[in-house]
């Protein structure tokens, strides 16, 4: 590897998780040997917490409850708007409720394989077994989870398992986890508890004698900056999918939390492993802001195929059976349309690249509910998947129950994030991190179903336990605006505002997004390459240039300024880019959602190299134009054999 | 650029005030009575058909109802005061509502259009002020007759025919019975909907029992004045 | 117009033969204190499959180019969920009902094929005092938040849950408790309401939280509770006309404006009161 493009430092290592004792023991034995805090100490502790999604605002109302003074942040108008709102499918929970083989072992297991052996075993043996706490805690919120006539919980298969252990609000579980989230946070705020900083975007980390000790946040509203003090920061700003401009993340996800706490000495590990979902609506025009995913369940009782034919343009219902290709089925006889996410994505990519894509571009493979209707009657399919095939209708101004679906792969989730050890701790002291916003469970490629499951997890049950080992020095001296951190803080993101209103340049932020976007698509999406990865570095190296001495951005920062907002993220983006793209470029193998094209077997499938990247790579930010360095965390399997994945 | 250490609550709550939907309650409650009146002022006015008699008799007995055990007209002034109290209500309700309306939006929109609203509910609060004009002039001219020909003297059905043999007094009349038919379909199935008792199962028999009570008290009242200005009753 | 069928897109895409040019009248306020007023603008070459928000989007690159100020709106999933977008369009809530209205829908979800070319398309913030308007287009919905928080839950701290089969709950109150739950919180149902009422809000969580066993226990004082504050906000009165329920993107039914009223006239006799 050339060394200019990063340097190797020490190995890293996650020191906090018992392994002393069985995998099965280390969590409670973890929660035993970590410190308390007396209920009268929490009252003189406070916690910033940022973003409420389902991990930010689950934790919040937990920190609350326990008597913490907890600050909350959001830049939405309400906590409820949160992206983890949109999640579809559901949530895992090793119950066992179907009696159908399920247990904690095999949920661990199944992440573990499904993450491609990439993932922590500590840290997924701890999801799988707190996963059952999370139903019962959604549960007694009023979470309508979909039931059966008997009044007890339903379950539906997902992707990349053979037992059902999903469960599922309609095509709407994500809302509905969250709503139950929110609500036991504004409970917490109506009790006092929670401080509410509704529209106010964080914007750089304030970090005194090495601990983490509060934010620069602004108020989008008034654009005024503000500072916050606390004893600790968590933050659960969700993931950077929004890098590729087109992904399925709300328009203002973004990685400038988290970046900017990168740039603060919190390491990012595992940049470049991004989830590509199967199942999204294609993308139709120039303008297209965002896309718009069709869940995964979807695949229980759709079929993908394209025509065997390469340009067959024909109507899809004018193809006769034995001239159609179902490409999953045949490939993967066993798991057939519920492959796992990287390897339907892969496996579309593959058939649309050989010319057998259908609609417009060619970038599209059917969906088909034709055998289900018949097999269940329409009322069946209305009823599991209504909602879905109503916003299909809706945004395609096609009819799913008269011709097949048209899906193509789009950006979804980040498995990358910031490291964190089994206490989702970060580098640096009293930061901690939750939810999509750090690395830590599933590996290589999540599976369906499961980033529900970890952002509560991280929110309602891990953190609460683990922060208390560090809270238990506390509190810690008290800062104000006068400590030189704090200026120097402030001082930098003021510094950074005016200069992107200064420039006046000829761009908009928006052109700047979507040819990073495209960029990162071309060579950092479903399929990498060496060369593909050098040319994006060298591109994106000129985006950042040409973006701070040509962009565009309008207006004054003492007001409710949108253009303002998208240009400090989008500056953030690019330089995260970068950093994937090295990530990407340095490991030459190919894993769960991290595909490289000199890295594969015989039949196409991704070849990973356990011998040389069994490892975390977490990557510590040095200044502009010094390389990054790279940090290794071996991974160890004790429980689950390392293995070649297969869904054959 | 300032740099401000900011509170969370951006604004306080305003003092609780009477409960909007304790409004809706008094007008849904004061609404029954109403119809419940307008039942029986609906029979009331069919025994026209039975004759000058018969429709004179009936309107000596409303005044001695209740004797001998009460005496004169006390019980028709029980009536007249509960009415009259129900009517207070129902208006004191509706400007309430209606001023917290327009407290709740003191800037309308440039362009507004209605997906739902039926003419029906539209109207309910103009054609509650229409209402209450003709209820007023209603009484003077038949109750006490000070707008009517026949004049405080005449025998109550003398004072109707010579009201309803006149098509403008019929005209008026039939609008403002219309209005109120219009005004009862919305406010009957608004009743049960304040006071909780639709429901979907229901919902398709409250409008029709609503639609139903509201075109036979209309057809009702509309019966007596054009039998009268078509001579069908002299 | 026809597009030049050199690209391979062009060529294939059946939906991008056509655009349109619409003529949009927008509100621009400044801030909360200022007066606003309507502004015309022109926008040509719109395509049929565009969002409504992507139009907005083409706009105010447009607008930025020249050197004016974007328009201000609110936004954020675009995939119909999320509650933040919400505008009035031509006189409509998220332009609900404008042409068949039989699909209910978000800001984000309305496309521009519902629209012919030559339109001219009024743009509006939601106006209500409890939701006062930001800039432009974007209002502040806190107002709903602090309904919630008046008793929009149910009281349980992490980890005290019972195990989730403990309480079987009838599929059909699990179902009805759904349909309430779905509201995303987006005003509309104040915004279409002659009274500027949060009634259909504030009835969906009564609703979903009073029909599950689970929130049974807090039943009559989050009633009270949140009709109290809702009132407080500065809400319009409930006039049963459904223009809420019509205007809702996730159809809320008017059923639960009834049980809202019949669970407060309920815990009214039972005795519970608002919290001071």
């Amino acid at each position: 590897m050339p060394l200019d493009l990063f340097t190797v430092g020490d190995p890293i290592a996650d020191t906090k998780a018992p392994t002393d004792v069985p995998i099965g023991e280390r969590w409670s034995e973890r929660r035993f040997r970590g410190r308390l805090v007396n209920p009268a100490n929490r009252r003189k502790m406070t916690v910033i917490v940022v973003g409420t999604g389902l991990a930010g605002g689950s934790a919040a109302a937990t920190l609350g409850e326990a008597g913490y003074k907890v600050k909350s942040f959001w830049y939405q108008d309400s906590p409820r708007r949160a992206h983890s709102v949109a999640a579809q499918g559901g949530i895992n929970a090793a119950k066992n409720y179907r009696n159908d083989g399920d247990s904690v072992h095999r949920l661990f297991y199944d992440t573990v394989k499904g993450g491609d052996f990439r993932a922590r075993e500590n840290n997924v043996h701890r999801l799988a077994e707190v996963s059952v706490n999370i139903i019962d805690q959604a549960v007694a919120q009023g979470v309508p989870f979909a039931r059966e006539y008997g009044g007890l919980l339903d379950n539906r298969s997902f992707g990349g398992t053979q037992v059902s252990r999903t469960f599922y609000a309609r095509g709407q579980t994500g809302q509905q986890l969250l709503y139950g989230a929110y609500q036991a946070l504004e409970r917490q705020m109506a009790a006092g508890n929670v401080e509410q900083y509704a529209r106010t975007e964080m914007l750089d980390l304030i970090v005194v004698d090495g601990r983490a000790r509060g934010i620069v946040a602004r108020d989008l509203v008034s654009g005024e900056l503000s500072t916050h003090y606390a004893d600790a920061v968590v933050l659960a700003t969700g993931g950077y999918g929004n890098v590729f401009y087109l992904s399925t993340n709300a328009k203002g996800s973004n990685a400038s939390a988290i970046w900017r706490a990168h740039k603060r000495g919190a390491y990012m590990a595992n940049p470049c492993y991004t989830q590509i979902h199967p199942t999204c609506i294609p993308v139709h025009g120039e303008y297209q802001s965002k896309l718009t995913l069709m869940s995964e369940s979807l695949r229980n009782d759709g079929r993908v195929w394209v025509p065997k034919e390469r340009g067959d343009t024909r109507d899809a219902r004018q193809i006769p059976e034995d001239e159609r290709d179902y490409f999953l089925e045949r490939r993967y006889p066993a798991f057939g349309n519920l492959v796992p996410r990287d390897i339907a994505s892969r496996a579309a990519k593959n058939v649309c690249d050989e010319g057998r894509g259908v609609g417009p571009g060619g970038l599209g493979v059917y969906l088909d509910f034709a055998e289900a209707i018949e097999r269940l009657g329409r009322p069946a399919v209305e009823a599991k998947y209504g909602n879905l095939f109503d916003m299909y209708a809706q945004i395609t101004g096609e009819d799913p129950y008269a011709t097949p679906m048209r899906i193509y792969p789009a950006v979804h989730y980040t498995m990358g994030g910031l490291w964190v050890d089994y206490d989702l701790q970060s580098t640096i002291p009293g930061m901690f991190v939750i939810g999509e916003a750090n690395f830590s469970d599933h590996g290589a490629n999540r599976l369906g179903a499961s980033a529900l499951m970890q952002g509560l997890a991280d929110g309602y049950f891990v953190l609460p336990s683990t922060i208390t080992e560090y809270l238990a020095d506390g509190p810690f001296p008290k800062v104000d605006d006068s400590h030189p951190a704090a200026q120097e803080a402030v001082q930098g993101v003021t510094d950074q505002i005016n200069q992107l209103l200064s420039i006046q340049g000829t761009r908009s932020v928006a052109s700047f997004h979507r040819e990073l976007g495209q960029l990162m698509w071309d060579y950092c999406g479903m399929e990498r390459t060496d060369e593909g990865l050098r040319k994006a570095i060298d591109r994106i190296q000129e985006i950042r240039q040409e973006f701070w001495s040509n962009v565009k951005v309008l207006g004054t920062w003492g007001s409710f300024n949108q253009n303002l907002e998208h240009a400090g993220r989008v500056a953030d983006f690019i330089e995260l880019a970068e950093l994937m793209c090295i990530d990407a470029l340095h490991r030459r193998e190919s894993c769960g959602g991290h595909f490289r094209a000199e890295s594969q077997t015989p039949e196409g499938e991704a070849l990973r190299d356990d011998e040389n990247f069994a490892y975390v790579a977490a990557w510590e930010w040095t200044p502009q134009g010094t390389a990054p360095v790279l940090h290794r965390e071996d991974l160890v399997y004790e429980y689950v054999h390392l293995a070649q994945r297969s869904y054959k | 650029m300032t740099v401000t250490t900011q509170s969370g609550q951006r604004r306080a709550p305003k003092a609780a005030k009477t409960s909007s939907v304790f409004k809706k309650v008094v007008m849904a409650v004061s609404g029954i009575i109403l119809v419940l009146y307008l039942i029986a002022h609906m029979i009331g006015n069919l025994k026209a058909f039975a004759g000058r008699d018969e429709f004179n008799h009936y309107s000596d007995w409303l005044r001695t109802l209740g004797n001998p055990a009460l005496p004169g007209s006390t019980a028709l002034w029980i009536i007249r005061l509960v009415l009259l109290a129900a009517v207070a209500a129902h208006i004191w309700a509706a400007v309430s509502l209606w001023r917290q309306a327009k407290r709740a939006r003191p800037h309308g929109y440039v362009t507004k259009k209605a997906n739902a609203q039926s003419y029906a509910s539209r109207t309910m609060r103009w054609g509650g002020v229409i209402i209450a004009a003709f209820v007023i002039w209603h009484l003077l001219d038949l109750t006490w007759g000070a707008v009517n020909s026949e004049g405080h003297d005449g025998s109550p059905f003398d004072r109707m025919l010579a009201s309803f043999q006149n098509p403008v007094s019929v005209a008026f009349y039939a609008i403002a019975v219309i209005l109120v038919g219009m005004h009862l379909r919305h406010g009957i199935w608004s009743a049960t909907q304040t006071l909780g008792q639709s429901n979907r199962r229901r919902e398709v028999t409250v409008n029709y029992a609503a639609t139903a009570i509201a075109t036979v008290l209309t057809l009702g009242f509309l019966l007596t004045p054009f039998s009268i200005l078509f001579g069908l009753i002299d | 117009m026809t597009m030049t069928e050199d690209g391979p897109r062009a060529a294939t895409a059946p939906h991008q033969e056509r655009t349109m040019r619409v003529t949009l009248r927008v509100w621009r306020q400044e801030n909360a204190a200022s007066r606003g007023k309507m502004v015309t603008y022109e926008l040509d070459d719109v395509s049929p499959d565009m969002s409504f928000l992507e139009m907005l989007d083409v706009l105010n690159e447009q607008l930025i180019m020249e050197g004016q100020d974007p328009v201000a709106f609110d936004h954020d999933c675009r995939e119909g969920i999320c509650g933040m977008c919400g505008v009035m369009i031509n006189g409509r809530a998220h332009g609900n009902g404008m042409n068949d209205g039989s699909v209910q829908t978000t800001t984000c979800q309305l496309h521009m094929r519902s629209f012919k070319d030559g339109d001219v398309i009024d743009v509006e913030p939601w106006r209500a005092t409890a939701f006062p308007v930001i800039k432009d287009l974007a209002v502040d919905r806190r107002a709903f938040d602090r309904i919630i928080q008046a008793g929009g839950y149910i009281s349980v701290a992490t980890g005290t849950a019972p195990e989730a089969h403990a309480t079987p709950v009838p599929k059909k109150d699990a179902d009805n408790a759904f349909d309430a739950a779905t509201c995303i919180g987006c005003g509309a149902c104040v915004a279409a309401c002659p009274n500027a009422s949060s009634m259909l809000f504030t009835a969906a969580k009564v609703t979903h939280l009073g029909l599950l066993p689970q929130g049974q226990p807090e039943r009559n004082d989050r009633v009270v509770n949140m009709v109290t504050q809702q009132d407080r906000e500065g809400f319009g009165g409930c006039t049963n006309i459904g223009e809420c329920s019509a205007a809702c993107p996730k159809g809320i039914s008017m059923e639960t404006i009834s049980r809202l009223n019949h669970d407060l006239l309920g815990a009214l006799r039972a005795g519970a009161r608002p919290k001071s």
